[in-house]
């Protein structure tokens, strides 16, 4: 066997010659945009540095000095402040005053008052989410492309949902609050109305996605555009609808603390108070609570969902 | 098409038990979660005592506050007690320091009449004697016997109480007539004094007026030019805020992006030893996901007021918590995909006796980077929206702002004003995150098909 090499013509020279200038190009980009952003970073950390009462550099030597407030001299405070049991610290002050936001249900049993706390945030979170799911799945239907039943209906409808997606939550709260006195009703108006929008929009994109020979074996025997979405389209997609209903869950009982923070009631704006004031021993219960609170439903949910959906209810994005 | 006899069906019933004979709690498992969810509604109705409050709620304010959003109202009192009958309007009114306006007009007789909306809708009156005309009747108000008396009917539009007539007018305004003041209200739409507020040599000077000014005017304050004049004086507009508010908006703008950008960054790192694919240790995944988990569960509202409190209120602060939530975020999604990925690549790359760092920088990265950065725009639209209400507990941007705004009640043009500026934000930051990962997932597409086609 005879080897027999042939020098290179000149369009594979040329060819070579295209893909390294290629390449080098596109690595220049890489560089360009590479720059670009961390400029943008080092830019937006000044002007952020700038703009905060307190700069970086100044306050990081004193982030210990912030925990020092946090640690509590006597520990078992934390235990006596989630469970409003009367600490021997007690002297009158906000600061150790545990057993009076007890919230007696029957006799001399009471529900402690962060639980109860809890309790109102976690029911704002689920009742929004309940408005949410009932009012997205028909606009979701509505919003699809091809479910449907008038073009112009669905454009009106998918503008509404972009709206009610994008307006600021602490507007409707705020604007509720005037409305209906401050308080967790205007929290779970606030947080519903952006639900409508936030999971109408992942439904109705859920509904572009279906399989349509359900829906044309239906549209063959007659049936209306109510029989169609309830028998050929709906149980396509419900199992998908319920995994995102949970995941809205989990967003919304962080949405509902926040809300309370800044007057909806809840936890939210117990940790505020109990956190500007500097209580350590309240504070850490609070925060406690508040990340058992979210693990667990985040985890429960997860669990749930990989029951409805499987593994794919895990890929965000992409 | 051939019936099927009984036994046929007896038969199908038997070879498919899952479908026919299914057990009681899968058949009722729809009716009992209705039923489920229909009894916590009815808890949730007691829990938040919801008729009592819808009883004692305003609906009636709805309207109104709507209204402020969209228009402004100037109101006018005339003392009838004085000598001499002469407008008084509210300080820091919208019309200036001197307000002369044509719709209220003195009489040659020595009445006064304000136009309310047009002469349809108007009020005429001298001290003893109102005239309120609109819906197109009029309604004659005698002052002179210690009480407000109207002589004739009373229109519907009117409430007479013992010592004041009020006239609503709709959404134009309102007229209330003592014995001893007139106090008109009128409304008009649009959003007063945007540009220039009552303190600018520019106000109350049309459109081509300042122009002209800007362009060949005398200066109007001596060594500042005008065009410096009229930037400065729009920029410290002291109704609308401008400059703070435009800059408040920035700071949520950078809040996102900063707290995002250096979320991913710290998390890009952490997620690789988080994969279990790419870590062997067991143990080291399972910590770094548990971390994770922490950082995602102590929401990004604790961390706000946590670092508000260590450094101050500000974006700085705010930056700060999206900055430590979205480190659990990205990491979990970021390990989570990359436990997803295709192992080939992997494997080829360590074929060739590559070192471990080029198999993730060869074998890993170009599959994942695409996705990594789809999910890292992802946040920061999503954070973008949500600095917004970071800002309200004092972690900086327009939220703060915002709420203050809504606090008093009464400034609901400038929350509109705020709203729409974040709206407008939202939307353009979506585009840009919905067209960058549009493209991104042109290139995923485009490597999936090129590795279909190569088998």
């Amino acid at each position: 066997m005879t080897l027999s090499v042939t020098a290179p013509s000149r369009a594979t020279h040329q060819m070579a010659d295209a893909w390294r200038r290629q390449i080098s190009l596109r690595r220049l980009y890489t560089v360009l945009g590479v720059g670009l952003l961390l400029a943008a970073m080092f830019a937006s950390m000044w002007f952020a540095d700038e703009a905060n009462a307190g700069h970086f550099f100044d306050r990081l030597p004193h982030i210990l000095d912030f925990l020092s407030w946090l640690i509590p001299k006597d520990w078992n405070d934390v235990w006596r402040a989630l469970f409003d049991i009367a600490s021997p610290h007690d002297t009158g002050t906000q600061e150790f005053n545990f057993p009076l936001g007890r919230v007696y249900v029957w006799g001399g049993f009471y529900i402690p008052e962060y639980f109860e706390l809890m309790l109102t945030t976690v029911n704002v979170a689920l009742v929004s989410t309940f408005i949410g799911f009932i009012f997205a799945v028909p606009f979701s239907f509505i919003a699809a492309r091809n479910l449907t039943p008038h073009p112009v209906l669905r454009l009106v409808v998918k503008r509404f949902m972009e709206l009610l997606r994008a307006f600021p939550e602490i507007v409707i709260a705020g604007l509720f609050a005037a409305i209906v006195s401050t308080g967790p009703i205007a929290a779970i108006i606030a947080i519903g109305l952006h639900s409508i929008g936030a999971l109408g929009k992942l439904f109705y994109e859920i509904n572009e996605n279906i399989d349509m020979r359900a829906e044309e074996g239906l549209r063959a025997v007659g049936a209306n555009w109510f029989e169609r979405v309830r028998f050929a389209d709906l149980p396509q997609v419900l199992p998908n609808f319920m995994s995102y209903t949970l995941l809205r869950v989990e967003i919304n009982v962080r949405a509902s603390t926040i809300i309370g923070a800044v007057g909806g009631g809840g936890i939210g704006e117990e940790l505020k108070l109990s956190i500007s004031r500097g209580f350590g021993a309240k504070t850490l219960a609070l925060v406690l609570l508040l990340f058992t609170t979210i693990f667990i439903i985040d985890q429960f949910s997860a669990w749930l969902r990989r029951k409805l959906v499987g593994e794919q209810a895990f890929l965000m994005g992409a | 098409m051939a019936t099927m006899t009984a036994g046929e069906i007896r038969s199908i019933e038997e070879r498919y038990p899952q479908v026919f004979r299914r057990p009681l709690y899968k058949r009722f498992a729809p009716l009992f979660l209705f039923v489920g969810i229909l009894l916590y509604l009815v808890y949730a109705l007691w829990f938040f005592s919801l008729p009592q409050v819808l009883r004692e709620s305003h609906w009636e304010r709805l309207p109104l506050f709507l209204m402020q959003w969209v228009s402004y109202d100037l109101q006018p009192e005339f003392r009838l007690d004085q000598p001499e009958i002469t407008p008084k309007y509210p300080r820091f009114s919208a019309l200036g320091e001197n307000p002369n306006p044509d719709w209220v007009i003195k009489n040659a007789d020595g009445t006064f009449s304000v136009l309310i909306d047009g002469p349809g809708k108007s009020v005429t009156f001298d001290k003893s004697k109102a005239t309120i005309v609109a819906n197109g009747e009029t309604v004659p108000v005698l002052l002179t016997g210690g009480k407000p008396v109207i002589s004739g009917p009373v229109p519907d539009w009117i409430t007479a109480h013992d010592d004041e007539v009020v006239a609503k007018m709709g959404f134009a305004g309102e007229v209330r007539v003592t014995v001893d003041r007139v106090k008109v209200r009128k409304r008009f739409l649009g959003w007063a004094n945007f540009v220039f507020d009552t303190r600018s040599p520019f106000f109350g000077r049309s459109a081509s007026e300042v122009v002209s000014l800007i362009v060949s005017g005398p200066e109007l304050k001596p060594g500042t030019s005008n065009l410096a004049l009229a930037g400065d004086n729009i920029w410290n507009n002291a109704q609308w805020q401008h400059g703070d508010v435009w800059t408040k908006l920035l700071q949520t703008i950078v809040m996102a992006f900063l707290g995002t950008l250096l979320g991913g960054i710290v998390a890009f790192p952490l997620a690789f030893f988080a994969a279990r694919n790419i870590t062997p240790n067991g143990l080291l995944s399972q910590v770094l996901k548990r971390f994770f988990d922490f950082m995602r569960s102590v929401d990004m509202l604790i961390w706000a007021l946590f670092f508000t409190r260590a450094f101050g209120p500000g974006p700085l602060a705010g930056s700060a918590a999206i900055f430590f939530t979205e480190i659990g975020t990205l990491g979990k999604t970021y390990s989570e995909s990359l436990e997803n990925i295709d192992d080939k690549p992997r494997e080829g790359i360590k074929s060739t006796g590559a070192n471990g760092l080029l198999v993730q920088r060869y074998g890993v990265m170009p599959e994942v980077i695409p996705v990594f950065i789809s999910q890292t725009l992802y946040q920061w639209e999503s954070n973008t929206r949500g600095a917004t209400i970071i800002g309200a507990v004092g972690a900086g941007g327009i939220g703060l702002k915002l709420w203050e705004a809504m606090r008093t009640n009464s400034n609901w043009a400038n929350v509109f004003y705020m709203v729409l500026l974040t709206l407008a934000v939202v939307f353009i930051f979506d585009n840009i995150s919905n067209f960058l990962r549009r493209r991104l997932s042109r290139t995923i597409h485009d490597y999936n098909r090129i590795q279909a086609e190569q088998g």
